[in-house]
């Protein structure tokens, strides 16, 4: 009951996300009637051509393509930035040592390590998934880290004093901390590996939502061009609205109904 | 079974804290600890809990299942109130409704109510937090029970509730309490003995036995004692207060 609830608690505020959204696509509307359609087309027309583009089945491989890449990217940076993260955060060192690396991986812009991909792995797989990769894994990385860091002194005593076995530590006192700390970082670096992939995409392989979008640039498509962006930027705001979001307010319930 | 502490030291850094402690509580006995803030006695409390181990001296525990409550609630945010108070029932691996009956039990006692249980803590008063605190200590029917002024945060309704559930928890088991108080008349209501702390470093300056039982001590008699013990010099110089004409 309570779930259901707060279920429909968090649909229902999807109206004022929803209303947000549509006066957006207005205000893109008069935008495209002022400009003409070769600056910017009017949302009917780039929703139309994603349409086509599904109906054809041109758009599926190319999507799958680009979901493969920015997936394995983003799972790699995941799975190894969650877990060197958590183990850095426990030792005081080895998070001051960490720190200015962090930031100088951070610092370091998208496009350099593109580069340095393209002359390392060369025109295939490789090069997006690397670059997605360092992309996201100082975002988790430093999340995971500040989890462990920042774990409650005064909480570890009560797990002593009533003699909880490892587990128990693990699932009841380290685990719901560390989780509010890491999933911020994985939804942001998702976020990242979206748009990174498309970037590299563009620049370095002939497959992939990228490399469509470089088509469509050359024969001046500018319909077609705001077709994969919507498609992207939609399949991204799914994945965190409807995957995500739920989870997490799964996972801190504790938290949104204090 | 008994609890003594030999010689204990400890220091925090270069801060001595505890200085020469020597204390012995028996089985079924309650000791109260009084003294200024910022003495030491939850330190104290601590190196008795197994929590701290001693700069110097030695503390043998032979108690089996020693509980605390701490001065803060420390509940885990996390948990409902229900699986906080059932907490330590669930390391010593009791089963899901086993461990939710007995808290749900423990709770009614102390004035929580069902819908309490479902709340997060967060969701609590101070008052009801500091209950759920000293619920969650007492469900693993402790023979050594630390409280870290358990008390402090109730109102006098309350408060006397919990002395009763207290009483009713050392006649039943034998629990043996030792307890920090800032409350002179909660100590003459509730110890066996009172041990007087003073400050920098942490030593005790003071004990007294209270020899009359439990149920006779009215109120007029805490009253009456509580007036004369803050009388007396020492607890004079520990608290520091003027010396009387």
């Amino acid at each position: 009951m309570a779930w259901l609830t707060a279920t429909g608690r968090y649909l229902w505020c999807g109206w004022g996300s929803l209303a947000s959204l549509f006066l957006f696509l207005a205000l893109w509307e008069y935008a495209a009637q002022h400009f003409g359609p070769l600056i910017l087309p009017t949302p009917g027309e780039a929703f139309g051509t994603l349409a086509e583009l599904f109906s054809s089945g041109a758009a599926w491989p190319e999507i799958l393509v680009t979901a493969r890449r920015a997936l394995l990217g983003y799972g790699l940076a995941l799975s190894l930035g969650s877990l060197l993260g958590l183990l850095v955060g426990l030792s005081v060192t080895a998070s001051v040592l960490a720190r200015p690396i962090v930031t100088l991986l951070v610092g370091t812009p998208p496009v350099a390590w593109l580069i340095l991909a393209l002359l390392w792995f060369g025109a295939g797989d490789g090069t997006p998934v690397f670059t997605v990769f360092i992309a996201c894994f100082p975002i988790v990385f430093v999340g995971a880290m500040q989890g462990t860091r920042t774990l409650d002194g005064q909480l570890q005593a009560v797990a002593q004093m009533f003699g909880l076995p490892w587990w128990m530590k693990l699932a009841d006192v380290y685990f719901p901390h560390v989780v509010s700390y890491l999933f911020p970082g994985w939804i942001t670096a998702l976020g990242t590996a979206w748009k990174v992939v498309v970037m590299a995409e563009l620049l370095a392989t002939s497959d992939g939502v990228g490399a469509a979008l470089a088509v469509t640039r050359s024969h001046l498509d500018t319909a077609a061009s705001m077709a994969w962006i919507v498609a992207l930027v939609g399949s991204l705001l799914a994945i965190e609205y409807l995957l995500l979001e739920p989870i997490k307010r799964k996972i801190e319930s504790w938290r949104t109904f204090a | 079974m008994n609890l003594s502490l030999r010689r204990v030291a400890h220091r925090f850094g270069y801060q001595r804290v505890l200085e020469d402690i020597d204390l012995t509580i028996a089985a079924g006995e309650a000791v109260a600890l009084v003294g200024p803030s910022g003495c030491g006695k939850t330190t104290l409390l601590n190196l008795a809990a197994g929590l701290l181990s001693p700069w110097e001296g030695c503390i043998d525990c032979t108690f089996q299942r020693p509980s605390m409550m701490f001065q803060q609630p420390r509940l885990l945010p996390w948990k409902r109130t229900r699986d906080n108070i059932a907490l330590g029932l669930k390391a010593c691996g009791q089963t899901r409704t086993a461990r939710h009956a007995a808290a749900a039990a423990l709770a009614w006692r102390m004035g929580l109510t069902e819908d309490d249980l479902d709340k997060y803590p967060s969701a609590l008063s101070g008052g009801m937090q500091s209950r759920a605190a000293l619920a969650r200590a007492l469900a693993v029917q402790p023979d050594l029970l630390l409280l870290d002024e358990a008390f402090a945060a109730l109102d006098i309704g309350l408060k006397s509730e919990l002395y009763r559930v207290l009483a009713e928890e050392r006649d039943s088991r034998h629990c043996t309490v030792l307890m920090i108080t800032h409350d002179l008349m909660e100590a003459m209501r509730l110890a066996d003995r009172i041990v007087v702390m003073a400050g920098s470093p942490g030593r005790i300056v003071a004990e007294h036995r209270i020899d009359v039982a439990l149920a006779e001590r009215d109120e007029c008699w805490i009253f009456a004692r509580t007036a004369e013990f803050i009388r007396w010099p020492d607890i004079r110089a520990a608290f520091a207060l003027r010396e009387l004409p």
